[in-house]
C-alpha cells in the first residue's frame, strides 16, 4: 500500500496524519480522562459520557450563536473560552444532578448503573433531537484559528489542532495536579482505596461521589468543545466516540492518567494513520484486534501501580 | 462522658453485642479485653458507623450518635484506629494523615502529631505502603488524631508488634492523653499492654460484659482465665 508513494510524500503523509490524528487524540484524552476518573472513584460506566460531550458540545455551539448575533464582531475572537468554562460548569452541574437522583442509588449495582445510564444517554440524545432537531450544527471558527501552519512545503498542521491539543495538556495536568495536591484529590484517593475507611477518617464520602462524577462530567464537557472544532455536532454524535473511549480506558489501565493519555496517543496514531491507506473500517479492526491482543498479553492495562497492599 | 445504653449490634439475625452499658468518663483509659470473635471489633466498628447498631443509643457528651453516618461521628469527635490499621498504601504518609485533617477543615498537619511520632516525620513522602507494621500503626493512629477527637477508639493495636515496641505505645498513648486531654477506648487481647496503660479493665464475652474494675483491684489470673480458651 506505500509503493505508490515516494519517501518524501510518504513523511509527509504520516506527519500530517500524525497531526490530524492529534485532534483526535485530544478528544480521546479528555473523553477517556472523565470516564476514567469516574470509574476509578465509584465503579460506575457512565455510558451517557458521549451525550455529555455533546452536551459541552451543544452549550459551545448556542454561546457561539450568542456572541454573532447579540456581541459586536470584534469579541467574537474570544466565544470559545467563554463557551468552555460554560460547558464545563453546565455538564458538570447536570452530572451532579444526575448522581444525586440516580446513581448514588445504584451504587454496588454495576448492571444497574450500566442499564441506567445508558436509558439517560437515550433520552438526552431524543432531547436533543427535540430541541436542536436532528440535522447536525457547526460553529464558525474565529478568524485565529482557521487556516494552517506550514512547517515545510508538503507538511501544514491545521491551527485549531495545535489549540485543542494545548488545551488537552492544560487541562490534563490541571487534573493530575489536582489528583495529586488538592484536598479533594486526596479525599478522592482515599475513597477510592478504601471507602469505609475513608468514611471513619471523616471523609464524607457521598459528597466526594458527587463532585467527582460532577468533574468528571464537566471535564467530557470541555471535550465536547473541543469537538466542535473538529467535528460538527449531532444528537447521536456522541455515540461514535464512547466505544473508542472505553478502549482507550481499556487499553491505558483505568487507574493511571499515564497509562491514558499513552493509550489514547497509541489508539488516535494508529487509527489516523492507517485510515489514509485503509478504509475507517479497517483501520478500526486493525486497532482494535492489536489492543485485543496486547490486552491479552497485559490484562491489567499498558500502565498498573506496583504495590505492597 | 461516652456513654452507651442497652446497645446491641447484629449481623442479620445473629446478636453478637447485647444490652451492652457502658460509661466512660473524661480522659479515662478503658481496655476492653475479649478472645477472638468476642465481639471486640464488631462493638468498635458499630461505634464508628462503619456498621450499624440494632439496640440502644451511644452518646458522646449528651450528643446522641446513634443516627449519624462515619463521617458525622468523626466530626463529633470520635477517632477510629482500625484492626489491621488500614491505611491507605499508595498514599504518602503525609497525605494519610491529611485524610485526617478533613472534618476540622485544617490545611496543615499540626506540628505536634510529628512530635509525638518522630519516624513519620522522617518518612513523610513515603507511600504509607512501604512502612512496617509498627510504623502503620503509628500513622493509622496519627490519622486518627488529626481530626482533634475527644475519644479515640484503638481496635487491637498491638497486634503483629513486638514486645518492645508494645511498651513504647503505651507510653505514647498515654501521653496522648494527657497532652490532648482525650479518652481512650481500647480493645486488646494483651494483658500486660492493657495492664500498663488502661485506668480500667473490661472483659467482654460473648457480646456481654463479664467483668469491669479498676487497673489497682484488676486480678491478673481472673483476667488470664477468661483470655485462655
Ligand atoms: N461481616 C460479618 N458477618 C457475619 N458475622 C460476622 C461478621 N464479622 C464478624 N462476624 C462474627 O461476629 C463475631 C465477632 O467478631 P469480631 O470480629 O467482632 O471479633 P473480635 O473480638 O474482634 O475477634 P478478634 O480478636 O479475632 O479480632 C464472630 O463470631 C464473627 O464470626
Ligand atoms: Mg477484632
Amino acid at each position: 500500500m506505500f509503493a505508490d508513494y515516494t519517501m518524501a510524500e510518504l513523511t509527509s503523509i504520516f506527519a500530517m496524519q500524525g497531526f490530524a490524528g492529534l485532534i483526535l487524540f485530544s478528544v480521546f484524552v479528555l473523553m477517556a480522562l472523565g470516564l476514567a476518573i469516574i470509574f476509578g472513584q465509584m465503579g460506575v460506566i457512565n455510558m451517557a459520557h458521549g451525550e455529555f460531550m455533546i452536551l459541552g458540545a451543544y452549550v459551545t455551539y448556542l454561546t457561539s450563536n450568542v456572541f454573532s448575533s447579540y456581541l459586536p464582531e470584534s469579541l467574537y475572537g474570544s466565544y470559545f473560552f467563554i463557551a468552555m468554562i460554560l460547558a464545563f460548569f453546565v455538564t458538570g452541574a447536570l452530572g451532579a444532578l444526575v448522581e444525586w437522583s440516580v446513581i448514588r442509588h445504584l451504587y454496588k449495582r454495576p448492571l444497574d448503573t450500566l442499564l441506567a445510564t445508558w436509558g439517560l444517554s437515550l433520552i438526552m440524545q431524543q432531547l436533543y433531537r427535540s430541541i436542536f432537531g436532528a440535522r447536525e450544527v457547526g460553529v464558525t471558527l474565529p478568524d485565529w484559528l482557521m487556516g494552517s501552519y506550514a512547517i515545510t512545503d508538503l507538511i501544514e498542521v491545521p491551527i485549531n489542532g495545535i489549540f485543542v491539543m494545548i488545551l488537552t495538556i492544560i487541562i490534563t495536568v490541571a487534573v493530575a495536579l489536582m489528583m495529586q495536591k488538592s484536598r479533594l484529590g486526596k479525599q478522592t484517593r482515599a475513597v477510592v482505596q478504601n471507602r469505609p475507611m475513608a468514611a471513619a477518617v471523616g471523609i464524607n464520602t457521598e459528597k466526594v461521589d458527587r463532585l467527582t462524577f460532577a468533574l468528571g462530567c464537566g471535564i467530557a464537557g470541555i471535550a465536547g468543545s473541543a469537538f466542535t472544532m473538529v467535528g460538527s455536532t449531532g444528537p447521536t454524535a456522541g455515540q461514535l466516540y464512547i466505544v473508542d473511549t472505553f478502549l482507550v480506558v481499556v487499553f491505558g489501565g483505568a487507574s493511571s492518567l499515564i497509562g491514558t493519555v499513552a493509550s489514547a496517543f497509541t489508539i488516535s496514531q494508529a487509527q489516523s494513520t492507517m485510515e489514509f491507506f485503509l478504509s475507517g473500517s479497517m483501520a478500526k479492526v486493525l486497532t482494535l484486534l492489536t489492543v485485543v491482543i496486547i490486552l491479552m498479553l497485559r490484562p491489567e492495562g499498558l500502565f498498573s501501580l506496583k504495590m505492597r497492599r | 462522658m461516652f456513654e452507651l445504653s442497652d446497645y446491641g449490634v447484629a449481623y442479620g439475625q445473629s446478636d453478637v453485642i447485647r444490652d451492652l452499658n457502658l460509661s466512660v468518663g473524661k480522659n479515662e483509659i478503658v481496655a476492653i479485653l475479649g478472645r477472638n470473635g468476642m465481639g471486640k471489633t464488631t462493638l468498635m466498628k458499630s461505634l464508628i458507623g462503619m456498621i450499624p447498631s440494632k439496640a440502644g443509643t451511644v452518646t458522646l457528651n449528651g450528643k446522641d450518635l446513634s443516627d449519624l453516618k462515619s463521617h458525622e461521628r468523626v466530626s463529633a469527635g470520635v477517632g477510629f484506629v482500625p484492626q489491621g490499621r488500614m491505611i491507605f498504601s499508595t498514599m504518602t504518609v503525609s497525605e494519610n494523615i491529611e485524610t485526617g485533617l478533613t472534618s476540622t477543615g485544617e490545611k496543615k498537619i499540626p506540628t505536634d502529631l510529628y512530635s509525638l511520632f518522630p519516624v513519620l516525620d522522617e518518612m513523610k513522602h513515603r507511600r504509607g505502603g512501604n512502612l512496617s507494621g509498627g510504623q502503620q500503626q503509628q500513622l493509622a493512629i496519627a490519622r486518627a488524631l488529626a481530626s482533634n477527637p475527644s475519644v479515640l477508639l484503638l481496635d487491637e493495636p498491638t497486634e503483629g508488634i513486638q514486645p518492645s515496641i508494645i511498651k513504647e505505645m503505651a507510653r505514647t498513648l498515654k501521653q496522648i492523653r494527657t497532652q490532648r486531654n482525650v479518652t481512650i477506648i481500647v480493645s486488646e487481647q494483651v494483658l500486660s499492654f492493657a495492664l500498663d496503660m488502661a485506668d480500667r479493665i473490661l472483659v467482654i464475652e460473648k457480646g456481654k460484659i463479664v467483668l469491669d474494675v479498676p487497673v489497682e483491684e484488676a486480678d491478673q489470673q481472673t483476667i488470664t482465665k477468661y483470655l485462655s480458651v
